[in-house]
């Protein structure tokens, strides 16, 4: 059991992935109030995919982190996988983007987008 | 959706609108000529008939005994209750015998209800015109302070005019609804109320989407009438200056007056200077530029008051202006500058002004109407699902498709295969819930999708897609991409669900985060690992032959470690990389494969051609 031995640490952005959440959340028109939601969900061979989505409240046993002038939520079980991770944006058209940079990933496929801890 | 339709009234002491929500938000209902706004004027005809609205008003000028407004200040009242406002009301109050009011139209006898029924009907057969269909339900707001009998007064008023209502709502509540701030956790939201003939001010609360009234608190003879009037004192004291202290204005003079002052005053929210035009018989005409400045030095007293009033509401409230988090600005009187910037300065922070503030409680009621209805919740609350939704995979792990805490509606779809050559037919087993191993969730049902023709494993394409409604209904279909055969559940996956349920689903997927996690990455490991050992079987048979001794041994060796780490380990990255080790050792027999697949497409390239 992870949960309590590991210190958890902020879920943070990159300056250029804060500005295009900011973008789409604008672009959707969100309210003010508007969150990432930022989770995992179990299974594939690396173990875990990155799952994002958007918020209007937190749930009650949400983490929130604020970076780069973007609320960020999480909740407990993900947090496990993601304490510490870096949320890059690439505009790149093949590769392009959210990147995960995970410090709890001990591999990481090219693409960024599952991992096992 | 004829049953589930309802209107949203703002039944108003000088205006009266309504609104409904279309797909793009709450909308008000408009007139050919783009008016939205019903002055709440009844006026009688010698003839008997019966006009509402702008013809009404302009009726007043010509007869105004016979022109009832401001009805809304008489409704659930006592003859006792408005004194105060008889001597403002041109047309005659008269108590019924069991102390209510009626009032007298040259010999009829309406009471209040019956006054604002005949609005109620104007404005409800406008909406059935403007959007085509009858409409028989509707919310009616009212101020935050009306009492039961004023509330119940409403109610039968509609009742009257053939509504079914289906709430009152306070109009500070619905002017917060129409800005969306049921959606703020724990916050305090002031509303300022400055309407033609009341002001009021709500100091509200909001937490889970429920609001509560902390305080009212206003004058309800205290409107924008009375910065009209200051306007028609200033000119009337300025003709008789002019004209001669003894003129005289009968009721239609003082009625164009009125109009005058009052166009003069909406002028001067956006221009510096009005100009005001009066014809006074016989030649003579009185001509007038007014400022804005001198409308502020003549209005601000007026202002002053709502502040005050204002600060009442908060000290009731227990509350410091710096405690209130958002100000709704509510009523035409909001339009003047001046306005504006003194509640602006008492909270110290901009109020919310976007919405047109004449429409803005109707469009709330509109919301409210909606929330009641049940429909298209989605266009006003960003709403979640409890807990996450997914189908059974191969091995008893839970496939998430929706994720817990997404916001709804949503739509999520993934491909899925078969896994035994000439499968035709795959159970689908709906899940819900936070663990990761199938049996440890809650099942929501399952169906069959059959008549898939016969291919070898891995090659039909099962499109899985979960569609979850603003209602929490959710559809899962799933649709073989070769043939097109499809089947399709429909689940009201809310149903049946308590909160300590959804509680304890969760806490112990919390518990349980980490083996749960492990234990689904093992079962998705070990399918990979046959499917990759099947596939590796099968290539060896066909192509065998273009590997190396060396190849070979390590394909063998890397094969056997694989099969023995399957059954054996619970590692899941020990697995992983006999999986990895296998897949790599099979290299030289995949390129064979696909070289032989380019061969045949692009007449004999190798692969490193390309």
């Amino acid at each position: 059991m992870g949960r309590e031995r590991k210190r958890k640490m902020a879920i943070t952005l990159t300056e250029r992935a804060a500005e295009k959440i900011k973008q789409l959340f604008a672009q959707h028109k969100l309210p003010e109030s508007a969150a990432l939601r930022v989770g995992v969900k179990g299974g594939g061979c690396s173990g875990f995919n990155y799952t994002l989505d958007v918020t209007d409240s937190p749930a009650e046993d949400d983490e929130v982190f604020e970076s780069c002038g973007v609320r960020i939520v999480c909740d407990p079980k993900s947090l496990l996988y993601l304490s510490g991770t870096e949320i890059d944006f690439d505009e790149e058209l093949l590769k392009g983007g959210f990147k995960f940079n995970n410090p709890n990933a001990s591999r990481s496929c090219g693409c960024g987008a599952s991992f096992s801890t | 959706m004829d049953e589930t339709f309802i209107l949203g009234i703002d039944l108003g002491t000088t205006n009266s609108l309504a609104a409904w929500l279309t797909q793009d938000g709450p909308e008000v209902i408009r007139d050919a000529g783009g008016g939205a706004l019903v002055p709440s004027v009844v006026a009688f005809s010698p003839d008997g008939s019966v006009t509402v609205g702008a013809p009404a008003r302009a009726h007043a000028v010509e007869n105004p005994l016979a022109t009832v407004y401001s009805v809304k200040r008489l409704m659930g009242r006592g003859i006792g209750d408005i004194r105060g406002d008889m001597t403002f009301l041109p047309y005659a109050v008269e108590p019924a015998d069991d102390g209510t009011i009626r009032v007298n139209v040259q010999g009829r006898r309406f009471s209040p209800q019956e006054l604002s029924a005949i609005i109620l009907r104007d404005v409800k057969s406008r909406a059935e015109a403007a959007l085509d269909r009858s409409i028989t339900q509707a919310v009616i707001t009212v101020p935050a302070y009306f009492d039961d009998a004023q509330r119940q007064a409403t109610r039968d008023a509609g009742r009257i005019a053939g509504l079914d209502v289906k709430r009152i709502v306070n109009e500070p509540t619905a002017a917060a609804l129409a800005y969306g701030l049921d959606r703020k956790e724990d916050a305090r939201i002031a509303v300022y109320d400055f309407g033609g003939g009341t002001f009021d001010v709500s100091i509200l609360s909001v937490a889970g989407g429920v609001f509560q009234v902390l305080s009212t608190n206003g004058d309800t003879q205290l409107g924008g009438d009375d910065l009209d009037r200051e306007l028609i004192d200033l000119i009337t004291s300025e003709i008789r200056e002019e004209f001669g202290q003894e003129l005289s204005f009968p009721p239609a003079t003082r009625q164009a007056l009125r109009a005058f002052a009052e166009a003069a005053k909406i002028r001067l929210s956006e221009f510096d200077s009005a100009t005001v035009e009066v014809a006074l018989g016989k030649g003579r005409t009185f001509r007038r530029t007014i400022t804005r400045r001198e409308f502020e030095q003549r209005a601000g007293r007026w202002v002053e008051h709502t502040i005050e009033h204002c600060r009442r509401a908060l000290a009731d409230a227990a509350l410091q202006p710096g405690d209130v988090d958002e100000v709704v600005m509510v009523g035409g009187s909001t339009r003047i500058p001046l306005v504006q910037k003194r509640v602006g300065e008492l909270f110290g922070r901009t109020p919310y002004t976007a919405i047109n503030p004449d429409e803005v409680v109707a469009l709330g009621a509109a919301v409210q109407a909606v929330i009641l209805a049940g429909t298209h919740r989605d266009t006003l609350l960003l709403d979640v699902t409890p807990l996450s939704l997914g189908i059974e995979t191969l091995g008893g792990a839970m496939g998430k498709l929706i994720m817990r805490n997404t916001t709804i509606p949503c739509q999520a779809a993934e491909d899925f295969t078969t896994y035994v050559d000439g499968q035709t037919s795959v159970d689908i087993h709906v899940l819900q819930g936070e663990r990761e191993l199938a049996k440890d969730c809650r099942s929501l049902g399952k169906f069959q999708l059959r008549d898939i023709p016969p291919m070898p494993a891995s090659m039909p394409r099962i499109h899985v897609t979960f569609l979850l409604d603003a209602n929490g209904i959710l559809n899962v279909s799933a649709r073989e991409q070769r043939s097109g055969q499809e089947a399709s559940v429909q689940i009201t996956a809310a149903r049946g669900l308590s909160k300590e349920q959804v509680d304890t689903m969760v806490n112990e997927s919390y518990v349980h985060a980490v083996e749960d996690m492990t234990a689904h990455r093992l079962i998705d490991l070990r399918n990979e690992s046959a499917r990759i050992l099947g596939a590796i079987e099968k290539a060896l048979h066909r192509a065998g032959d273009v590997m190396s001794d060396a190849q070979r041994r390590l394909l063998d060796s890397a094969v056997n470690t694989l099969r023995e780490k399957m059954d054996g380990c619970d590692d899941p990255d020990e697995l992983y990389a006999a999986m990895a080790a296998a897949n790599d050792a099979a290299d030289p027999l995949t390129r064979a494969q696909l070289d032989e697949v380019i061969r045949k497409t692009a007449k004999g390239k190798k692969l490193d051609d390309f």
